[in-house]
């Protein structure tokens, strides 16, 4: 049997009671919150959702995009997860919360690929305590009846749940990826650091093993990657690359580098495979 | 420029008479052929690809450092890219010089060093229906290894 088709639910239906203002407006280089979820899960699957509460079907920010009102009751993303999974029985979600600022594509290329639909959830593990992250993360359709119960039962909260249930967990590639946004204090400091690592373009070409595994021999990126050693990071991600960086070298502007030399726009970068001439 | 590719056979006299020098008492050069085995499993062809601005960079800073190391006249590398069949030539290394003795030590400094330094890749095909990236594939498998191995010349695995 094929895994389930995998759509996309953005949990914008949160208090935001320690932001003191919606999350989901929040803006991050120019763009809310809101939106850049909605852009980042619709590279990635079919359709994708946002999740409200019934008192935010008439905002705006939020009616522009396909909604999936609650319809349990409870409390907590919970309801709204269960709620997706109600509207659409044989859809697996990929799960978002609308407080990830730093969530990249890589992150979410590498949930997809590790996703085990045999169990209720593929999640990453938190880079600061290593437990479950429940609201970036894919929720199988078997996990409603599950959900339900544990609801039934008094619990709300989705990352006990899945520490007690089967889920598939992998570690973050990027340690930041999961950080979230909840203070005044922690925006601000968000935004300051997005800005200093504003995406840009850079060209990539590929050799050999390195051509192979990426299916191309070269292409042009937007990345935020600062350094060779963070690119070689994100990609690696995206392709399942089998040669550690330590295994490499790497070329920019088609002479030798340092893995933590600076990148600056349009670099051509080249990772350099042990070599085997003569 | 005295480090350069070719995707067509390598044209050896030409090159010699590259190097030709009044001044030079003889002449070395090595060849790289297509061997017909590698550590246990029977090659059937071979295949090149080079990074080539990066490589002829390489490559031409290698031979330089040979002029200047060894008191030679002239030295040059020729290196194939592309599909090669068993026992076709895949680099060839030629130096000129007053005295033999420096001919015979550059030369070998020059074919060591391209094999250890300039970003070439070799991919065999094998009589089973495998292929594999030469230096790539079974480090992959067993990374601790292929730390020692790559930074130091493949001594085991010789043209």
């Amino acid at each position: 049997m094929n895994p389930a088709a995998i759509y996309g639910l953005i949990l914008a239906g949160g208090s935001s009671s320690r932001m003191h203002r919606d999350k989901a407006s929040l803006q991050y280089r120019g763009k809310t919150q809101l939106d850049r979820a909605v852009e980042l899960a619709r590279r990635h699957v079919s359709k994708t959702f946002v999740s409200v509460r019934a008192d935010q079907t008439l905002d705006p920010a939020r009616a522009q995009y396909p909604m999936i009102v609650d319809s349990v009751d409870g409390r907590g993303p919970i309801v709204g997860i269960r709620s997706a999974l109600a509207a659409h029985p044989k859809a697996a979600w990929l799960v978002l919360a609308c407080d990830l600022p730093f969530l990249s594509n890589a992150a979410i290329e590498a949930l997809l690929r590790a996703r085990d639909p045999k169990t209720l959830a593929t999640a990453y593990t938190s880079a600061h305590d290593g437990l479950p992250e429940p609201l970036c993360a894919i929720w199988e359709p078997a996990a409603a009846p599950v959900l339900a119960e544990y609801q039934a039962g008094g619990g709300e909260c989705p990352r006990k749940f899945l520490i007690r249930h089967s889920a598939r967990l992998l570690d973050p590639v990027d340690p930041r990826a999961l950080d979230n946004v909840n203070t005044p204090e922690e925006y601000a400091e968000a935004t300051a650091t997005l800005e200093k690592s504003a995406p840009m373009p850079l060209k990539i070409q590929y050799y050999a093993l390195m051509r192979e595994q990426a299916g191309r021999s070269e292409e042009t990126l937007e990345t935020s990657a600062a350094t060779p050693a963070d690119l070689y990071a994100e990609l690696a991600a995206r392709y399942g690359f089998t040669l550690s960086r330590e295994q490499l070298k790497v070329a920019v502007n088609s002479e030798f580098s340092d893995w933590s030399r600076k990148l600056a726009a349009n670099d051509a970068v080249v990772f350099i495979p042990p070599v085997a001439g003569g | 420029m005295r480090f350069r590719f070719t995707q067509s056979v390598i044209d050896t006299e030409g090159a010699r008479r590259e190097l030709q020098d009044l001044g030079a008492g003889g002449y070395v050069s090595f060849e790289g052929w297509v061997r017909d085995q590698n550590e246990g499993q029977e090659v059937t062809r071979l295949e090149y690809e080079a990074f080539q601005e990066l490589a002829v960079k390489e490559g031409d800073r290698i031979v330089a450092e040979a002029l200047q190391r060894f008191p030679v006249k002239h030295a040059l590398c020729i290196h194939r890219v592309g599909s090669l069949q068993l026992g076709e030539m895949a680099v060839w290394v030629g130096v000129s010089s007053p005295h033999r003795g420096e001919a015979f030590d550059a030369c070998r400094f020059i074919i060591d060093e391209v094999k250890h330094r300039v970003p070439i890749w070799k991919k065999e095909h094998y009589r089973s229906g495998d292929s594999g990236w030469v230096n790539c594939e079974r480090c992959a498998a067993e990374p601790q290894h292929s730390q020692a191995e790559h930074r130091h010349r493949a001594a085991s695995n010789p043209k």
